[in-house]
């Protein structure tokens, strides 16, 4: 702090210090600890605010665990999350170690280009287009049949469609942190682990990944974060029988009207996240440093 | 206008490093000063003290005179060049010699002017709209001077300035400052670990080891008289014989070592542990107190450096002019060298 | 050689993966079918640029996202540069604790941050609306541009602030004029990205809207109330301008 004010003067020092407290206080802390107390509190009408019915209590989280449809909504959607990191993470990894250790300057370029386009439509976009490629009577459906390999068309909207869509959505998350962490491996590494020998699988097994780690975990943490709070891909290439957390939450808030309760699911949302982050991270043994990069 | 420079009894303790201790020395209004010493004696630390960068934990520094306590950087005559230079990479050229008078709001046409007639001083006329990055080394180490002299300091303060410069080119900018201080005035205080360059450049010396001040006297004087055992050693090629003082007198000292009994200038209390120091071309060759099994003869074009071991194992180096090499000892051979008492300088062991 | 066959089919096989999807939402805009398709093909048109062109709500949603994305940027862009000078000048154990405190944003969920933001500011009695969505926003947009900027002052010399200080400059100054230039290329980058990135969110923005309808919002309400292919040829002008944008920054860079 002393730091601060010696390199920048009282004034400047003063706006920083003012701007970073303002951020973290009412944008970082203060909603996360209001989350909590709404969390814990019951949804009473404005009379009885403060009466005393309005104590804290685990009701609302109880009554997660206890209702269950909502449980195993909340309980598919951390499997299917982890799901779409596992197989986000085995699409991209070969793509993410040739466009490190094989491709040309020229071709590393065009595919970055490439790879970042559909990233500049917005989330919405992406899934929409998934959207019209996987309709009942859409494209996908007819070419396999052109293709014969399916007799009818087959109802892709529901879990697949939303793995896809997610799958697709997140890629980049996955692609870059993997890219950069293999793209520091020197090339003579692996020529020396296959002089000595290692057949390919080996060469990745032993080499390649372990220095990736730290790519691969942050590509893991971020995929798995974004598609258990992912709204859109669920919304729109679900079924009534794929429903995800979040939109229990969203119908909390603005369908229920129980603000309490949407809280208090959207604060295990919150804990499962944070969980997570710090399992993988200590299983990985890579530190906050390394992954927001 | 240039100023004085006094420290007293100034110190700096970093945690639990003392990186300086109670120095005292002053230097006079356009004196051209060097601070020599080993790497990581304190040099920069007082560099930082008088430029303002950090505040001395005790002692005061005095600049014409006056108390810079409480007083930042940006509010003492002084101004300071970086081992790195520290160019503004972005501004071009005539922006960085101009920056401190755009700091003194100085307005534009003005401060063109007066970058261009410093570009001239530099001899880099016609090149302040390139950027630093289009230079060569010693045309940003010109940039750099002609930056601090534009603000017009009383004191240029200059940390190992030519130090990331190469033989030739640090030589040539050596003539160069030196010329620059006697042509402006300014107080120089030169920072270096080079003794080379502290004796060639400076009006006086002051030499640290450790943080502590060790002498603080013109080159020629410290190179003749030096204060202690570690100046003797520092600056300049010397050979030290230890022994114990047996008598003084007339500031003769006769020190009784394993080589015999050797005598030399000083005022050192009989019994007392010594050190006796004699500079290399102080030995004469062919008669003398100190026989020495001759190693190797190393010629160095105008005189050549005889190595030779002595016989309680230790080195002996001594010069023979080039004109005197017929007369000099060969390789495996044995030698003996002598030397004039007033020659050799005793120091009583720390 | 099997291998590098494999391979080249996974290539394949992924480019068809990220791209069909674009195509086929392309191709679509050009169908004269009432709802974006590609089978069958009905005839090609224009119309449905035309359309889009024409409605308005599109062009108020864009709008509203334009205002959002402005301000983020104002209010994100000093934030995050604030807390990234902060921060390095914090000692170790404090600033691996703050450090921890301020990329939290980006672990959390987007609906958590939109909710948690709500429920706060419910509580002074401010509703959803365009100031909570800014307020949302930026909450995160800010570690972007915090981590950006951390980047680039890992590569800044400090000693360059303190020839400028010694050179008789005021703190004011040495910012201005020596560390802010510095920082430059981060803020336009961090400012790019911010605009990007409270364009395309979704999630957060859902639960602050209030009765504002940002373009994402709007798209989305589409796709339930009556999704046309003027959607489709929005979303083709987006690419293009992504695209284009991003050639012409490409070809600049390359040229300095
Ligand atoms: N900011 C600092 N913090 C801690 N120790 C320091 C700092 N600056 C210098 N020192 C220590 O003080 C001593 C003197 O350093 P310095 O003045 O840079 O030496 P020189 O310039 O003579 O090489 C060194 O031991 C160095 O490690
Ligand atoms: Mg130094």
């Amino acid at each position: 702090m002393r730091d601060l004010y010696a390199r920048f003067g009282g004034g400047l020092a003063t706006v920083f210090l003012t701007l970073v407290l303002l951020w973290v206080a009412a944008m970082i802390v203060a909603p996360n600890l209001m989350m909590l107390d709404y969390a814990l509190r019951p949804n009473l009408p404005p009379a009885e605010l403060g009466g005393p019915r309005d104590v804290r209590s685990l009701d609302n989280i109880m009554y997660l665990a206890n209702e269950a449809t909502h449980r195993a909504i909340f309980f598919k959607t951390v499997w299917a999350s982890a799901l779409v990191a596992s197989v986000t993470l085995v699409v991209c990894y070969p793509i993410a170690y040739w466009l490190a250790q094989n491709a040309t300057p020229r071709q590393l370029g065009i595919a970055l280009l490439l790879l970042i386009i559909p990233f500049f439509i917005n989330e919405v976009l992406r899934t929409l287009a998934w959207f019209i490629l996987l309709a009942f009577r859409g494209p996908l459906n007819a070419v396999l049949q052109w293709a014969g390999m399916i007799d009818r068309p087959v109802r892709w909207q529901g879990d697949g469609g939303v793995l896809a869509g997610m799958v697709y959505a997140y890629i980049l998350f996955m692609l870059l942190p993997i890219y950069n962490a293999i793209e520091s491996l020197e090339k003579a590494q692996i020529d020396a682990a296959r002089d000595l020998g290692a057949k390919p699988w080996r060469i990745h097994w032993r080499v390649v990944i372990p220095h990736a780690k730290a790519g691969i975990a942050t590509g893991c943490v971020f995929t798995f974060m974004l598609a258990a709070g992912s709204y859109v891909a669920p919304a729109l290439l679900g079924s009534p029988g794929s429903r995800w957390f979040t939109e229990v939450i969203y119908n909390w808030f603005f369908e229920g009207g129980d603000w309490n309760r949407g809280a208090a699911y959207a604060l295990v949302l919150l804990a499962l996240c944070l969980a997570v982050v710090l399992v993988t991270l200590r299983l990985f043994r890579v530190n906050l440093a390394d992954v927001a990069k | 206008m240039s100023h004085s420079v006094e420290l007293s009894g100034i110190g700096m303790t970093f945690g639990t490093t003392r990186a300086v201790a109670d120095v005292n020395f002053k230097v006079e209004a356009g004196e051209f000063f060097s601070i020599l010493g080993p790497s990581g004696c304190g040099k920069t630390t007082i560099l930082r003290m008088i430029a303002g960068f950090i505040h001395p934990t005790e002692g005061r520094v005095l600049i014409g005179g006056e108390d810079m306590a409480g007083r930042g950087p940006n509010q003492r005559p002084t101004a300071m060049i970086f081992q790195s230079l520290a160019l503004f990479p972005l501004m071009p050229v005539w922006e960085n010699i101009a920056f401190g008078l755009e700091a003194r709001g100085v307005g534009k046409a003005e401060r063109r002017r007066k970058a261009d007639d410093l570009l001239r001083l530099i001899a880099l006329e016609g090149y302040g709209d390139r950027m630093p990055g289009e230079l060569s080394g010693g045309q940003r180490q010109r940039v750099a001077i002609a930056r601090a002299l534009a603000v017009e300091p009383g004191v240029l303060l200059l940390d190992e300035p030519l130090s990331a410069l190469d033989l030739k080119l640090r030589q040539h900018m050596r003539a160069e400052l030196r010329a620059l201080q006697k042509r402006t005035g300014v107080t120089f205080i030169y920072i270096t670990h080079d003794q080379s360059e502290a004796l060639a450049m400076s009006d006086r010396v002051a030499v640290m080891s450790a943080g502590v001040l060790q002498q603080v006297a013109t080159p020629r004087e410290l190179y003749e008289n030096p204060a202690t055992p570690f100046v003797a050693r520092f600056v300049g090629e010397t050979n030290a014989i230890k022994g114990r003082a047996v008598a003084s007198e007339g500031g003769i000292v006769t020190l009784d070592t394993p080589l015999g009994s050797l005598r030399g200038r000083g005022s050192v209390a009989a019994g007392q542990g010594a050190t006796l120091f004699v500079r290399p071309e102080a030995l004469i060759p062919g008669g003398g107190a100190l026989t020495a099994q001759i190693d190797r003869v190393d010629f160095e074009g105008a005189f050549a450096l005889v190595h030779g071991r002595l016989g309680d194992g230790s080195a002996l180096t001594a010069s023979v002019g080039s004109t005197d090499l017929a007369h000099a000892p060969e390789p495996g051979a044995q030698a003996s060298f002598g030397f004039a008492p007033e020659h050799a300088v005793v120091l009583a062991d720390a | 050689m099997i291998q590098r066959a494999l391979f080249i089919f996974y290539l394949a096989c992924f480019a068809v993966f990220m791209f069909a999807p674009l195509l086929v939402m392309g191709a679509a805009a050009f169908n004269t079918s009432r709802f974006p398709t590609v089978i069958p093909w009905q005839g090609t048109t224009l119309d449905w640029f035309r359309a889009m062109w024409a409605d308005a709500a599109m062009w108020h949603a864009l709008w509203t996202s334009a205002i959002i994305a402005a301000a983020v940027v104002v209010v994100a862009l000093p934030i995050g540069t604030a807390a990234a000078l902060v921060l390095t000048s914090l000692h170790a154990r404090a600033r691996s604790f703050a450090y921890a405190v301020m990329v939290s944003p980006l672990l959390t969920p987007g609906v958590v941050i939109g909710i948690a933001t709500l429920i706060l500011w419910r509580q002074v009695g401010v509703g959803g609306g365009l100031a909570l969505i800014v307020v949302a926003q930026v909450s995160f947009i800010s570690c972007y541009v915090m981590l950006m900027v951390i980047a680039r002052l890992q590569r800044f010399d400090r000693t360059q602030e303190e020839a400028a200080l010694g050179l008789g400059a005021s703190r004011g100054m040495v910012f201005r004029r020596v560390l802010l230039p510095f920082l430059r290329p981060a803020l336009i980058a961090a400012g790019g990205l911010a605009v990007l990135q409270s364009i395309e969110n979704y999630n957060t923005t859902l639960f602050v809207r209030g009765f504002e309808t940002p373009l994402t919002v709007f798209i989305a309400t589409k796709v339930r109330t009556g999704l046309t292919p003027a959607v489709n040829a929005l979303a083709l002008v987006m690419i293009a301008a992504a695209v284009i944008g991003a050639i012409i920054w490409e070809i600049r860079r390359r040229a300095r």
